[in-house]
């Protein structure tokens, strides 16, 4: 597994593994300091993130694919420790959370010069601690430290949700962290202290730490309030948060409300269910046919607003919260395929998402259009932005060219494994829906027929950094569908780890 | 010289207070008191690392031998709450000179120190002795200096909250006189630790019963626990600041800790839980409590006075881990007196900061302080989401450990509530931060600058003991296991 990695030449892996999270709360401070010089303090953004990712592919180069690395930073309360780990999971999301975190750095320049937005200083700093808090949820090697980041980057991110200061963006503010909060302070903190007193320790295990002691019944109740605790997932009926979050900047509804806040809510549901119950204890569980059915109802009735959404960065938070419960599906089906599903799906939508959201952006900056009905036409205006919108909605669906393809088809295996037929039906009839409501707009933008909308035939395309964000993520869905096996390694590496018999 | 600390941790203050008189300037009988308050701190430490070591320490007045002469008795929860009390004063002192400077005509400079030397003399006389009838003398030292304080509050209300506030104390104070007196009249003996060994041969009589009915009462009405507790937010809000975070920190601690004395050494953990029905009261008023004042501390207007039925639903915490009657429970409590003297002392030293610059601390107030004075609010927010126990903060410490005794003991419901407490602190603490940091700032507010470092700087020691002890709580919770285990272990 070792290569000739510069960085490890110079830094050990230890090091490796916390600069992940120091790193990005360093740069706040340099931010900070650079605040009367923007390219200074912009610079300084970029360098950062490019060497988030090289700490997150050494790590991913250096190690191989187990729990072998383990950091203890401080003990709080005996036997509840502020520790990191890597595994493939924490891996998977790290490299995606730096990789688009370094995209989005490029793409906000481009954004908040070309709207003047005011306070981009805190803007920049407010983010970097997301993105910290965010390695932090990635690496957290139990469910103490899980919870300790999951909390700091709810209060890091509202400081950017309301970063419009107004009205709006207070009520949308109090929405975000009123759910988010609620969920993780009743039913997670509940679910993670009864965790504690049944199987007596929080750190992940591969192949769970409940054991065969436990009581069933308990357990049961205990993946409920996990379920219902990790508000981020925007599991129905605590999926408010998400389109309340989109009063602010494109660049934060990009990275954070479809990658870094949404992902570290079902990447902790993938956790939990991989690492706490593990996939064996998962299917004897009374409740989690139950969350199975309150999932494919997240789906489902997502898909179902999102048709009838006008505001563009609603719907996509809609189709949002539609795919997380995908995810979330993956999770509790617990076999093989939904695994790999859930890991893959995590990473790809990730990238189709942030796409849509550049766009969305772009389209902002250029025309000041917010509403889906007068972007018709508006494809000649922007052929480069609505194609890469076209290519984007693709791999949200799930059609070829694209790597969405990838995860859909293992979460389709997952669910014929699980032989959840109803959940079948669910999952093809919210495609159909996603058709509809993403592929419609792209095509109403080059073919606008008689519709009124504008006709001004000049290019004019959104600024260069802004293109060039849109161009690497669309890129990567298209790259991703080619050459698929390095995700696929990750994903499936979680499911050898689980230790035992693999099911 | 060491043989003497127990008595000069009280007899310091004591004498240090009629030594101000002599002093003449401002300033220079700040340092006085400062100097004071520095010593009982450092002797209190003395007196902890001494109990770690070798145990609990007797030392008898005058050379009187208990049970004729007065024993003062230093175990393990005296020490810790010592430490609580002289540590917070001496942080809250430091910030006394500029806030008073502020608040109070240069006249009454000379009163304030005096009384705020004989309220901590006997605060610590409580905490110290070992017998109770010196326990009532000094409650009474340390309730007639803290009405005194109260009523050098610059508005009018002050000295009817005072007055109220004297009522209330009064009837307590009487109440647990009655209780002492009844527990004397079937003992013959005024020495806590003589009592407890007397009281299981009588405890059958009536007189022992009533006697504890009395005690308990008088002491909920001096805690404020829920529906006692209508004196407190007047007497809060209108004091000056430092009183304020003086009372607001130590003074419903030393309540408590009469509470713990009485029920587990005097008492004895059996007795009281099995003659009263101690744990359904405490766990009734206690939920009721939390939810009410928490929900009362979302309308308030002043700060001051949010932050005051914030304390009261804290105190009712505090009870509530104290109903579960088990060590997790028991260290909750104990816990929590340290955490939220932590919390409440940084919060309303932070507010003392804003008293200093705006005159007042009513919410409308706040527009725009987010940017005008950046420190000051950023450690309310702080302290706020102690309060609300986030990770890594004091509070979440305190939670974690009702939380873990809730369950333990099968109370689930409690669990929720409490959880359900914890999200009102969000509403509460959220109002204060969305008007100093949304709202536009007043006219003539753009001169408003941060608050002098003399205060900055105790308000931040305080909040970054908050995070300190909410990352590394090994030492809080070394102390209290042991001295949790002591009490319900019976005697001391």
């Amino acid at each position: 597994m070792i290569t000739g990695n510069v960085l490890s030449a110079f830094i050990s892996n230890e090091w490796q593994l916390q600069l992940t999270i120091l790193l990005p709360l360093a740069a706040t401070l340099a931010i900070r300091l650079a605040h009367k010089r923007p390219n200074v303090r912009e610079a300084i953004s970029l360098v950062t993130s490019a060497m988030l990712v090289l700490l997150s592919y050494s790590l991913y180069r250096n190690l191989s694919l187990g729990f072998e690395l383990k950091l203890v930073w401080f003990e709080v309360i005996p036997g509840l420790e502020l520790s990191f780990t890597t595994e493939p999971l924490a891996l998977l999301f790290a490299l995606m959370a730096s990789f688009l975190w370094l995209v989005t750095s490029i793409y906000s320049i481009g954004y908040m010069r070309g709207l003047r937005e005011s306070g981009q200083t805190r803007f920049y700093q407010f983010f970097a601690i997301a993105i910290a808090t965010v390695m932090g949820i990635a690496f957290a090697a139990n469910l103490f430290t899980l919870f300790v980041f999951y909390e700091l980057l709810t209060l890091s991110t509202y400081p950017l949700v309301t970063h419009a200061g107004d009205d709006k963006a207070k009520s949308g503010g109090r929405t975000y962290l009123a759910l988010l909060l609620s969920t993780s302070f009743i039913f997670f903190m509940l679910a993670i202290m009864g965790t504690w007193l049944v199987a007596g320790t929080l750190d992940f295990a591969p192949g769970g730490i409940f054991g065969h002691q436990a009581a069933p019944g308990t357990c049961a109740v205990l993946l409920v309030l996990f379920i219902l605790g990790i508000g981020k997932a925007a599991v129905v009926p605590f999926h408010r948060w998400l389109p309340a979050a989109m009063v602010a900047p494109t660049p934060v509804s990009a990275l954070l409300h479809a990658v870094a806040v949404v992902k570290g809510g079902v990447f902790t549901i993938l956790k939990v269910c991989s690492y706490i119950f593990g996939l064996e204890l998962m299917p004897d569980l009374v409740s989690s046919q139950a969350l199975l059915y309150l999932a494919g109802a997240s789906v489902f009735l997502a898909s179902l607003v999102a048709m009838r959404q006008d505001n563009l960065k609603k719907r996509l938070a809609y189709s949002t919260i539609s795919q997380l419960g995908y995810v979330t599906i993956a999770a509790l089906l617990a076999n093989n395929a939904g695994v790999i599903a859930g890991g893959m799906h995590m990473v790809i939508h990730a990238f189709g998402k942030i796409t849509l959201f550049f766009c969305a952006g772009a389209i902002v900056i250029r025309t000041g259009k917010k509403q889906i009905s007068q972007m018709a036409g508006l494809g000649r205006q922007m052929p480069f932005t609505m194609v890469a919108f076209f290519i984007a909605s693709l791999a949200i669906i799930g059609l070829p060219p694209t790597a969405g393809v990838w995860s859909k088809w293992f979460l389709l295996q997952g669910v014929l494994d699980a032989q959840q037929w109803l959940l079948l039906l669910v999952l093809c009839l919210s495609s159909l829906m996603s058709i509809f409501y993403l592929l419609a707009i792209p095509v109403r933008a080059f073919f606008p027929g008689s519709e009124p909308g504008p006709r001004s035939s000049v290019r004019q395309e959104a600024p260069l950094p802004v293109l060039i964000a849109i161009g690497i993520s669309t890129l990567a869905c298209l790259l991703l569908f080619l050459f698929p096996q390095p995700l696929f390694d990750l994903a499936a590496a979680v499911t050898t780890t689980q230790g035992g018999e693999v099911r | 010289m060491i043989a003497q600390l127990p008595i000069l941790q009280v007899i310091v203050p004591l004498l240090a207070a009629p030594c101000c008189l002599l002093v003449g300037r401002s300033k220079l009988l700040w340092f006085f008191a400062l100097l004071a308050s520095a010593m009982t701190f450092v002797i209190s430490l003395v007196l902890l690392q001494q109990v770690q070591e070798s145990g609990t320490i007797h030392y008898s007045l005058g050379g009187w031998s208990a049970p004729f002469g007065i024993e003062y008795r230093i175990d393990l929860l005296n020490a810790y709450l010592l430490l609580i009390v002289s540590s917070i004063t001496s942080i809250i002192l430091l910030t006394a000179h500029a806030s008073i400077t502020a608040e109070l005509n240069e006249n009454k400079h000379k009163l304030f120190y005096v009384v705020f030397l004989l309220c901590l003399a006997g605060m610590l006389g409580i905490i110290a002795t070992g017998d109770a009838f010196n326990l009532f003398v000094f409650l009474e030292i340390s309730a007639l200096s803290s009405y005194t304080l109260i009523a050098l509050g610059q508005k009018r209300q002050a000295l009817t909250a005072a007055f109220r506030y004297l009522l209330v104390g009064t009837l307590g104070a009487s109440f647990i006189l009655i209780g002492i007196g009844l527990m004397y009249m079937v003992t013959g003996t005024l020495n806590m630790f003589d009592l407890s060994e007397r009281l299981p041969q009588v405890e059958e009589s009536r007189t022992v019963v009533t006697a504890f009915s009395f005690l308990i009462l008088g002491v909920c009405l001096k805690l404020a626990l829920f529906p006692l507790h209508w004196w407190l937010p007047n007497a809060y809000a209108y004091a000056p600041s430092v009183v304020s975070a003086l009372l607001a920190a130590t003074a419903t601690k030393v309540a408590i800790y009469i509470l713990l004395r009485f029920i587990f050494t005097v008492f004895g953990g059996e007795f009281s839980f099995t003659t009263l029905p101690l744990q359904e009261i405490l766990s009734v008023l206690g939920i009721a409590g939390v939810l009410t004042a928490s929900v009362m501390a979302i309308y308030q207007q002043n700060v001051k006075q949010l932050f005051a039925y914030s304390s009261v639903a804290q105190i009712a915490y505090m009870m509530l881990a104290l109903a579960m009657n088990s060590t997790n429970g028991l260290i909750a409590t104990l816990l929590h007196l340290f955490n939220h003297a932590l919390m409440k002392g940084a919060l309303f030293l932070a507010l003392a900061g804003v008293m200093y610059r705006l005159g007042s601390v009513e919410l409308t107030q706040f527009a725009g302080l987010g940017k005008r004075m950046p420190w000051t609010m950023a450690a309310i927010v702080i302290g706020g989401l102690s309060l609300i126990g986030l990770p890594l903060t004091v509070g979440f410490i305190s939670k974690w450990y009702l939380l873990r005794a809730a369950l333990e003991n099968g109370w689930w419901p409690l669990a929720i509530f409490i959880l359900l407490g914890s999200l009102l602190a969000v509403v509460y603490v959220w109002r204060i931060v969305e008007t100093a940091y949304f709202s536009p700032a007043k006219a003539g507010h753009n001169q408003i600058k941060e608050a002098p470092l003399r205060l900055l700087l105790p308000t931040w020691i305080l909040v970054l003991a908050n995070l300190y002890f909410g990352c590394d709580a090994s030492f809080t919770i070394a102390v209290t296991e042991l001295t949790a285990q002591a009490l319900l272990g019976g005697a001391p």
